[in-house]
């Protein structure tokens, strides 16, 4: 075999396959490179180069190099054709099926153990917190409800305006037929404030916020400042995560009483556009909700809020190295959050029904 | 005027600034083919920011910055891309790509910019690696290296395109003497088996005068160069009192 010219990366690219084709049909006992043309070879052609003789040593045969100048043949000494016998695959693969599955449920038992270990924590931390409030960090609390809560208005106001006007809007189409659109706002009071008004701000919640929980305390343990924290003897649950689940405790009944407001609003502007004056549709709210159902409502937002925050900052903390599992812990404090509220506006329900609220 | 075959950098009268800030004025050198040529200091003296003008990340205010006799500063779209294939820059953590593999960070540049077929993009990831001493490493996550070895496998990754002038931000700041005994071993190593110009920031004495072909050094106060040379000549005959205490630092430190 004779090689002349360049051998650089494009002319690697194209001699290769073929080469290595060329290799497998001959099967020469005796494989002799002649390299007197190459004038200049790159570590693609050194590649090239090492891969002939690879294939050589591995089928048991003999290579031999001629005519390489001087200098690339010092390069090419330093690569040893043995060590490359078996061309490495950059990652370990799982073998079958068996073994992803087994993973899967190891990984599954490790976060529900952690997720209890935390709650335990958590509450723990929370007691001490209740015992000494001065001992709280309350500027970080008033930071946090600050980006949590007053500046998640626009959006909530926004969402709740709009869900609130489509359900009245889609209710008054079927209730207009029986001529009870009074009615819609029966409909929109209740399901406001007892369902949509804190599901929707939960939502929201964990959508804005849990992220960034999620993504600040993952940030901050790949920095080490997490380690930082606990070598000055600073537990990062009583220190990071108490003020954030404090802050979302403190703003989410706040953004529900306003999500609530922005969704009556919202029904108010169909039934005024159905010809209602503003003060019978006041009226008919006054009679159709009472304060049990506000009450309900907000109690449950409450516990969406301890969900969202710990949620968050449980998949911080145990965020893995690298930037991309910042990424992921944001992604599944998010999805975690979400199912964990639904799950618990679920038992919320049996709750009030077996309690006959 | 072209550039003499033998250099394979030119920086004239380079000018950079943050906003109002002027960090460098006018500065001007030459870096030689195949050498190791060091841009030193004191901290806070511009070095990372010169080297950052001479990889083309910052924009100068205003100036040339000559790679091969054509200008990075003014090039654009494709010319750029080429003259930039032409340079490896190793970071100071090594700004390996925290969810690929040591291999895979290799490999990101082979599949990007070359036809190699699959194989041959893991052999030639696999040689790099060798040639850093990480070849058992290939199947590591950056996270589970340590600093060294993270510095490491960033100059291979550096080098798998096979640049003509390999750019080092601080190779061995905040590596252990052992450590960084072997990294300079490395460059040296490197700079003369592979003919790779090396470019290196740094501000450690002992890497100075172990790898070092020639230096420059920067001085904050004078927005530029106060000295150049090899590092014995200016150890030995500099008349400026900044770069004279600078190595009479060097010489306490080595006794």
């Amino acid at each position: 075999m004779s090689l002349t010219g360049h051998l650089d990366a494009a002319a690697t690219a194209r001699l290769w396959q073929p080469l290595v084709a060329l290799l497998e049909r001959e099967t020469p006992g005796m494989l002799v490179v002649d390299a007197n043309g190459v004038d200049f070879c790159d570590g693609a052609g050194l590649g090239l180069l090492t891969e002939l003789a690879r294939r050589q040593q591995v089928a048991e045969r003999q290579y031999t190099m001629e005519g390489l100048r001087p200098e690339l043949a010092h390069l090419l000494q330093m690569f040893d054709p043995g060590d490359y016998l078996e061309v490495s695959t950059p990652r370990a693969e799982p073998c079958c099926l068996l073994e992803d599955t087994g993973r899967a449920a190891f990984q599954a038992w490790q976060g529900l153990m952690d997720m209890v270990r935390f709650t335990g924590e958590l509450t723990l931390a929370l007691m001490g917190a209740a015992r000494k409030p001065r001992r709280i960090r309350w500027s970080d609390v008033w930071l946090t409800t600050e980006k949590a809560g007053v500046n998640a208005l626009p959006i909530i106001a926004l969402i709740s305006f709009l869900v609130g006007l489509i359900m009245a809007f889609q209710a008054a189409i079927p209730m207009r037929q029986f001529g009870v659109e009074i009615y819609v706002a029966n409909l929109i009071a209740l399901s406001m404030l007892r369902e949509m008004g804190p599901l929707m701000t939960a939502i929201i919640l964990a959508g804005r916020s849990g992220s960034a929980f999620a993504a600040e305390l993952g940030t901050m343990k790949i920095n080490e400042e997490l380690d930082a924290l606990t070598t000055m003897g600073l537990a990062p649950v009583p220190f990071l995560v108490v003020t954030r689940v404090l802050a979302a405790v403190i703003v989410a009944p706040l953004l529900t009483l306003f999500a609530n407001l922005l969704g009556l609003a919202g029904g108010a502007v169909v039934l005024l556009t159905l010809g209602y004056p503003l003060v019978t549709y006041l009226k008919q709210v006054q009679a159709a909700v009472t304060f049990v159902d506000l009450a309900g409502g907000l109690t449950k937002t409450l516990v969406f809020a301890l969900i969202v925050a710990g949620v968050g900052c449980l998949f911080g903390l145990k965020t893995g190295p690298g930037a991309s599992a910042v990424g992921d812990a944001a992604t599944r404090a998010v999805v975690a959050g979400i199912i964990l509220i639904v799950v618990a506006d679920g038992l919320f329900a049996i709750l009030f029904y077996y309690l006959g609220l | 005027m072209a550039a003499t075959p033998d250099n394979i950098i030119e920086v004239r009268s380079l000018t950079a600034a943050y906003g109002d800030r002027v960090v460098l004025k006018n500065v001007s050198f030459e870096v030689r083919r195949g050498e190791v040529f060091i841009i030193l200091g004191g901290s806070g003296c511009g070095k990372s920011t010169l080297m950052k003008h001479m990889i083309g990340l910052y924009q100068p205010r205003s100036g040339q910055v000559l790679l091969d006799g054509q200008d990075l500063v003014s090039a654009a779209g494709g010319e750029r891309q080429a003259l930039l294939r032409r340079i490896g820059v190793m970071y100071q953590n090594g700004a390996l790509f925290g969810s690929l593999t040591v291999l895979e960070n290799l490999l990101l540049p082979l599949e990007e910019f070359t036809e190699l077929p699959r194989e041959a993009r893991h052999l030639i990831g696999a040689m790099k690696l060798q040639l850093v001493g990480l070849k058992a490493y290939a199947r590591y996550m950056p996270a589970a290296l340590s600093g060294g070895m993270r510095k490491r496998a960033a100059i291979a990754r550096a080098m798998v395109l096979d640049p003509q002038v390999l750019f080092l931000d601080e190779p061995t700041a905040g590596l252990d003497p052992i450590t960084s005994a072997e990294m300079d071993r490395l460059i040296r190593h490197l700079a003369e088996n592979l003919g790779i110009t090396c470019v290196i920031v740094t501000h450690e004495l002992a890497s100075i005068f172990a790898i070092a072909d020639r230096v420059i050094m920067l001085e904050g106060e004078a927005q530029g160069i106060v000295a150049q040379g090899t590092p014995h000549e200016l150890r030995k005959h500099s008349d400026n009192p900044y770069v004279r205490a600078f190595f009479r630092r060097a010489t306490l430190t080595q006794d």
